[in-house]
C-alpha cells in the first residue's frame, strides 16, 4: 500500500517503531503534490527540501533511540494565515504577497516542538474571507473529487491537501465555517474546537472573538491526535482560556469510549433550508445513534435564524479594524507613487484588497459608525446573547446537536461569486457555532448522486471536546 | 485692555507616561533615547497576527493614581479600540478606555500661594498605548520610530474649575508632584513624560450679559512654562477676538491651537471641530478587568501620605514655613528623610534649614536625592540639635554635614575631630574677656559710653575674643558677657 494512505496516527507509530520513515512520508506527499497540486492548488507555497532534511533528523533521532514529539516526523500542511518565520505568510492576498514574519505563531511552534514535519502553506480566500477559497487573490484551488466544484472555503487548500492525501493532516482556521464546511466539501474530518482552546497568537486576526484554529484530518483519531497537540492556554493570548476553568486530557487515549446514556438534539426546522440528499444523509446518521443506543431529542433553536445577520456585523465590525493595519506604511503592499500620505492608504489599499475583503470591511466600518453602532453592532451582540442561550438551553437537553454542516455538496466553481448573499447563506449551519463559542467538528456522512461527500455536524457545550470527539468516533466506527 | 470683566474657564487634559519596566500591552523595555525602532517587537509594531496582553503593573498604577485624586474606582472596565489612521500609529487603531474608565468623578487639591486650597473636580482617568513618533528627516521623507509605541499612558481629564493661568500651572505642578510621590512616573518633562492639553474660554460680562467665547483647545503643551504663557496668550487673545469680532461659542466653534515656542503665541491648527468617529468599540483581543475589593485594597495598601497632606502637616505640625514645606515636599524622598529626622529628635526648623540649604545644593550638585547623601536621618537630627544648643556654628554644621557625607562619625566626634565645638562655658570665657577688656580700655570705655562708638567697639572687643579662641568661642555666648561686663558701671 501507498504510504500516502495512512493516517497521520498510523504514521506516527509506524515512524516511532522505526517500521517507517519520516523522510519516505515526506518523499511519498511530495509525491502526491507534484502529481497533483498543479490541478488541485492546494498549496501556495511548500518547503520540500527542509521538510526532506528535517525528515531525515526525526528518522535519526529515532534511530538513536532518542525522544521524539507526539507528530514525529508526520509531514502537515498549514493555512497561509498563520504566521511562520519559513516562507510567506500571504493570507491568499496581494497585500501581504511578500509578507515574511519574523515570528511564528504559538500553533506553529507546538506543531514543531512536538516535531511535525510542515511541507507548506495552503490556500484560503483573501484573509480568510469566503467560503470557497474563490476569494483567493492567489491561486485557484478545485475540490479534489470533482475539479469543476470549490473546496469550500476559507481553509480550501487545507481541506483540498487532507482529502488528496497532499499530506497527513492540516492546520485550518474557522471564523464561521471556514474548517468545517470545507471538510464537509472535501470529505474530510475538520474540528472547531471551543474558543479559547487554542491560541491565536500568530493566526492573522479576521474576526478576533471568533477566530479559532483547528485541524483537517484524515479520520477522528488524528483530529484527536492534533488537538493534543494544539490546545493549551497561551500567556501571548489573553482569550486563550485558563487550563484550570478548562483542563486539557489525552483526547486520543478517550477517543475509543463511546458516549453512555448518550443524547442527541435534533433541530427539524433545520432541515427545511437543505438540499434533500443531505437531510436524508444526515437522517441516516442519526439512525445509526439510535441502533447504537443514542435517544434522540428534538428541540427548536428559535434564534438559529439570526445568526448569519448577526455574524456578518459582529465578524465585519471586528474586520474592519483588525485590518485596519494593512496601509503600506510599515509593511505589505504599497503604492507606487502616492502623492501624499493619505495616498499611501487609500491607493495601497485600494490596489492590495480584493473586493470581498473591501465589501467586508465597508460593512464593518459602517456598523460601527457613529449614529449606527446601537442599531447595528449593538443589536447584533445581542442577538448573539440569545443565541449562546439556544445552545446553553439545548445542551441542558442533549449531549450535542446535529445537523448538515452545510445544506448542499461541493458547488460549481463560479456558481455562487456573483451573489455574496448567496454565499453567506452557504455557511448557515456553522456560523452560529461560532457566535456561541461553542465546538463542533464535521465528519463525512456519506455521498450525495454526484458521489460528492456530505458532512455531518456535531455540536457540543464548551470545551466539551471530549464528548464532542468520541460521539464522532462512535459513528465513525459503526459506519 | 477694554475695561470688561471675565471670568477664565480651563478644563485640563493631562497625559502622564507610566514608569512600568515594560509597555502597556507587550514585554518591550520602555528605554529614552535607545536606537530608533530597537525597542519594538509584533505586538507593538502591530504585525499581523500578534496579539496585546495587558500590563497588569499600569492598571495599578492608573488605579493607585486614580484613588491618590479621590476618584471613584471602576468595578468593571474594559479596553477599546479607538480607530484613526496615522502613520506613528502601527495598528492604526489605539487601545484606550471609551465608557468605563478606571477612575471617575475625583478631585485634586491645588495648593495657590495665599495658602488656600483649590479643588478641581477630575472627571476621568483612563489608561491608554501611546503612538509612534514621525520624524520629517528631509523634504519628501518621513520615518517612524516605534520605540514609544505602546508606552502606557495616563490620560487625566479635569473639569472646566480652572480659573487662571496660574491655577493651570500650579494644577500641573501639584499633579506632577503626586505621581512622583506615588512612583507611578518619572514625571520629566525633558522626557516629555507629561504633556498637556488646555481647554480655555471666557465667561465675559458686558452690559449685564454674560458672553462665552469659543473654547480653544491647545495641543501637546510639554513644559509648566509653557502652560502657563499658552494660557495668558489665549486669554489675551480670546477677550481681543471676542472685542473685536463678537463671536460668542457656538456648537462646533472649538477651534484647535498649536503653541509657537519661537514667537510665544498660540498657532490656530483647525478651525472647526472636525466630527471624527473613532468607531470605538470593545477590543475583543482582551478580557474585560474587574477590580475587586481585594485586589483594590492590595493597592490602596500602596498609597503613602500625599504631598499635600505632608506638606499642612509639617506646617501645622511641625511650624514650618508654607514655602519650606512646599520645598521639602516637592520630593517624596526628601520629604520623608525630612519628617524622619524630625522624628528622630531633631529640631524642624534647623533640619528644615539643614536639608534646604545645605543637603539640596550638595545633592543637586551631585545629581542624587539628599536622602542619599550618605547621612541617616538620626544623624542629621544630631547635627541639628548641636546647631540649635549652641554646639556649633551655622557655618560649622555646613562643614560637618560634608564630612559627614563620607564618614561613618557622629556629628559630635567630626565636630571635635575639626575643633568646631563652640565654647559656651561663661567661666573660662569671662576670664578671656577679661583679659580683652584689660588690654583694650579704651573699647572697653566706647563701649560703655554708649554713643555712636559703642557699636564698632563692641564688635572689635567680640573680634578680639574670637581671635583668643580662634574662632571656637560662641558669639551668642560671649557678647552675653561682654554686655554684662560692660553695662555694669552704667
Amino acid at each position: 500500500m501507498n504510504l500516502t494512505d495512512l493516517t497521520a496516527l498510523q504514521l506516527r507509530n509506524g515512524i516511532k517503531n522505526g517500521s517507517v520513515k519520516s523522510a519516505d512520508a515526506t518523499e511519498a506527499v511530495f509525491e502526491q503534490i507534484e502529481k497533483h497540486d498543479a490541478k488541485i492548488g492546494a498549496f501556495l507555497d511548500t518547503f520540500k527540501k527542509d521538510a526532506l532534511v528535517k525528515a531525515k533528523e526525526i528518522d535519526e533521532k529515532i534511530g538513536k533511540g532518542e525522544p521524539v514529539g507526539a507528530l514525529a516526523g508526520v509531514p502537515m500542511a498549514v493555512k497561509d494565515n498563520m504566521c511562520t518565520t519559513f516562507g510567506t505568510t500571504t493570507c491568499a492576498s496581494k497585500m501581504l504577497k511578500n509578507f515574511r514574519s519574523p515570528y511564528n505563531a504559538t500553533v506553529i511552534e507546538k506543531l514543531l516542538a512536538a516535531d511535525a514535519i510542515i511541507i507548506g502553506k495552503t490556500n484560503l480566500d483573501e484573509f480568510a474571507m469566503g467560503s470557497s477559497t474563490e476569494n483567493s487573490d492567489l491561486k485557484k484551488t478545485v475540490n479534489p473529487w470533482d475539479s469543476s466544484r470549490v473546496p469550500g472555503g476559507s481553509s480550501g487548500g487545507s481541506a483540498a491537501a487532507v482529502a488528496a492525501k497532499m499530506c497527513f493532516a492540516a492546520m485550518g482556521s474557522d471564523t464561521g465555517g471556514s474548517i468545517r464546511q470545507p471538510a464537509s466539501f472535501c470529505g474530510v474530518v475538520g474540528l472547531k474546537p471551543t474558543y479559547g482552546r487554542v491560541s491565536r497568537y500568530g493566526l492573522v486576526a479576521y474576526g478576533s472573538s471568533l477566530d479559532q484554529i483547528g485541524p483537517l484530518t484524515k479520520n477522528i483519531e488524528d483530529c484527536a491526535l492534533m488537538l493534543n497537540v494544539i490546545a493549551g492556554h497561551d500567556e501571548k493570548d489573553s482569550t486563550s482560556v485558563d487550563e484550570k476553568m478548562a483542563p486539557l486530557c489525552d483526547w486520543l487515549e478517550k477517543i475509543n469510549r463511546p458516549v453512555t446514556g448518550l443524547k442527541i438534539a435534533v433541530v427539524p426546522q433545520l432541515f427545511e433550508g437543505a438540499d434533500g440528499e443531505v437531510v436524508n444523509a444526515i437522517k441516516s446518521a442519526v439512525e445509526v445513534y439510535k441502533e447504537l443506543g443514542a435517544e434522540i431529542v428534538e428541540i427548536k433553536m428559535p434564534h438559529f435564524e439570526y445568526a448569519i445577520a448577526a455574524y456578518y456585523l459582529i465578524a465585519t465590525a471586528e474586520a474592519s479594524s483588525n485590518l485596519a493595519r494593512y496601509d503600506g506604511v510599515h509593511y505589505g503592499y504599497r503604492t507606487a507613487r502616492p502623492a501624499d500620505y493619505i495616498e499611501v492608504y487609500t491607493k495601497s489599499r485600494n490596489e492590495a484588497l480584493g473586493a470581498e475583503v473591501k465589501r467586508r470591511i465597508m460593512l464593518g466600518t459602517y456598523a460601527l459608525s457613529s449614529g449606527y453602532y446601537d442599531a447595528y453592532y449593538l443589536k447584533a451582540l445581542k442577538v448573539r446573547n440569545l443565541i449562546r442561550g439556544d445552545f446553553t438551553a439545548a445542551f441542558e437537553k442533549a449531549d450535542c446537536i446535529i445537523m448538515p454542516t452545510s445544506p448542499t455538496t461541493a458547488f460549481k466553481i463560479g456558481e455562487k461569486t456573483a451573489d455574496p448573499l448567496q454565499m453567506y447563506l452557504s455557511d448557515v449551519y456553522t456560523i452560529a457555532v461560532n457566535l456561541a463559542g461553542v465546538p463542533a467538528i464535521s465528519i463525512p456522512c456519506g455521498f450525495d448522486k454526484n458521489k460528492l461527500p456530505i458532512g455531518l455536524q456535531i455540536i457540543a457545550s464548551a470545551f466539551a471536546e471530549d464528548k464532542l470527539l468520541r460521539i464522532a468516533r462512535m459513528f465513525e466506527k459503526a459506519d | 485692555m477694554a475695561n470688561v470683566d471675565y471670568k477664565i474657564i480651563v478644563g485640563l487634559e493631562i497625559h502622564v507616561q507610566l514608569a512600568t519596566r515594560t509597555k502597556m500591552f507587550c514585554g518591550c523595555e520602555l528605554i529614552f533615547a535607545a536606537q530608533p525602532n530597537s525597542r519594538v517587537c509584533p505586538v507593538c509594531l502591530g504585525l499581523p497576527g500578534a496579539l496585546p496582553v495587558m500590563n497588569r503593573q499600569a492598571v495599578e498604577f492608573a488605579i493607585l493614581t486614580a484613588v491618590a485624586i479621590n476618584c471613584k474606582i471602576a468595578e468593571f472596565t474594559k479596553w477599546d479600540r479607538k480607530s484613526y489612521y496615522y502613520p506613528d500609529l502601527p495598528k492604526n487603531y489605539q487601545i484606550s478606555q471609551y465608557d468605563l474608565p478606571i477612575g471617575s468623578n475625583g478631585f485634586i487639591g491645588i495648593p495657590l500661594p495665599d495658602g488656600k486650597v483649590k479643588k478641581v473636580r477630575i472627571r476621568r482617568v483612563h489608561l491608554e498605548e501611546d503612538a509612534g513618533k514621525n520624524l520629517h528627516t528631509a523634504e519628501n521623507c518621513s520615518q517612524v520610530d516605534l520605540n514609544r509605541a505602546g508606552t502606557p499612558l495616563l490620560e487625566i481629564v479635569t473639569e472646566p474649575d480652572i480659573n487662571s493661568a496660574e491655577e493651570v500651572k500650579l494644577l500641573a505642578i501639584e499633579l506632577q508632584r503626586i505621581v512622583r510621590f506615588l512612583g507611578v512616573s518619572e514625571a520629566d518633562m525633558q522626557k516629555g513624560h507629561m504633556r498637556f492639553e488646555p481647554n480655555v474660554n471666557l465667561h465675559i460680562k458686558k452690559d449685564d450679559t454674560e458672553y462665552k467665547t469659543p473654547i480653544t483647545e491647545i495641543k501637546n503643551l510639554n513644559s509648566f512654562k509653557v502652560l502657563e504663557k499658552s494660557a495668558v496668550f489665549e486669554v489675551r487673545r480670546q477677550l481681543d477676538e471676542f472685542l473685536e469680532s463678537g463671536i460668542v461659542l457656538q456648537s462646533g466653534n472649538k477651534k484647535t491651537f498649536g503653541w509657537d515656542d519661537v514667537r510665544e503665541v498660540t498657532v490656530l491648527q483647525r478651525e472647526k471641530e472636525e466630527a471624527h468617529d473613532y468607531r470605538y468599540f470593545p477590543d475583543p483581543d482582551l478580557v474585560p478587568v474587574v477590580i475587586n475589593e481585594k485586589w483594590l485594597a492590595e493597592i490602596k495598601a500602596e498609597l503613602c501620605e500625599l504631598p499635600l497632606t505632608m506638606q499642612e502637616r509639617f506646617v501645622s505640625g511641625y511650624g514650618l514655613s508654607d514655602y519650606d514645606a512646599g520645598v521639602l515636599t516637592a520630593d517624596r524622598t526628601t520629604a520623608e528623610y525630612f519628617d524622619n529626622a524630625v522624628k528622630a529628635g531633631g529640631d524642624a526648623k534647623r533640619v528644615c534649614n539643614l536639608i534646604t540649604q545645605t543637603g539640596l545644593k550638595i545633592a543637586n550638585e551631585k545629581g542624587y536625592k539628599v536622602s542619599e547623601l550618605g547621612i541617616s536621618p538620626q544623624r542629621l537630627a544630631e547635627l541639628a540639635g548641636m546647631v540649635e544648643t549652641g554646639q556649633i556654628s551655622a557655618t560649622a554644621s555646613v562643614t560637618i554635614f560634608e564630612k559627614m557625607m563620607e564618614s561613618k562619625n557622629s556629628p559630635q566626634q567630626i565636630a571635635e575631630s575639626l575643633n568646631l565645638l563652640q565654647k559656651n562655658d561663661e567661666g573660662e570665657l569671662g576670664k578671656i574677656v577679661d583679659k580683652v577688656i584689660a588690654s583694650n580700655p579704651q573699647a572697653a570705655r566706647d563701649v560703655k559710653s554708649g554713643d555712636k562708638k559703642s557699636k564698632k567697639a563692641h564688635g572689635f572687643l567680640m573680634g578680639q575674643v574670637m581671635q583668643k579662641t580662634k574662632g571656637t568661642a560662641n558669639p551668642q555666648v560671649v557678647a552675653k558677657i561682654l554686655n554684662s561686663k560692660l553695662n555694669k558701671g552704667i
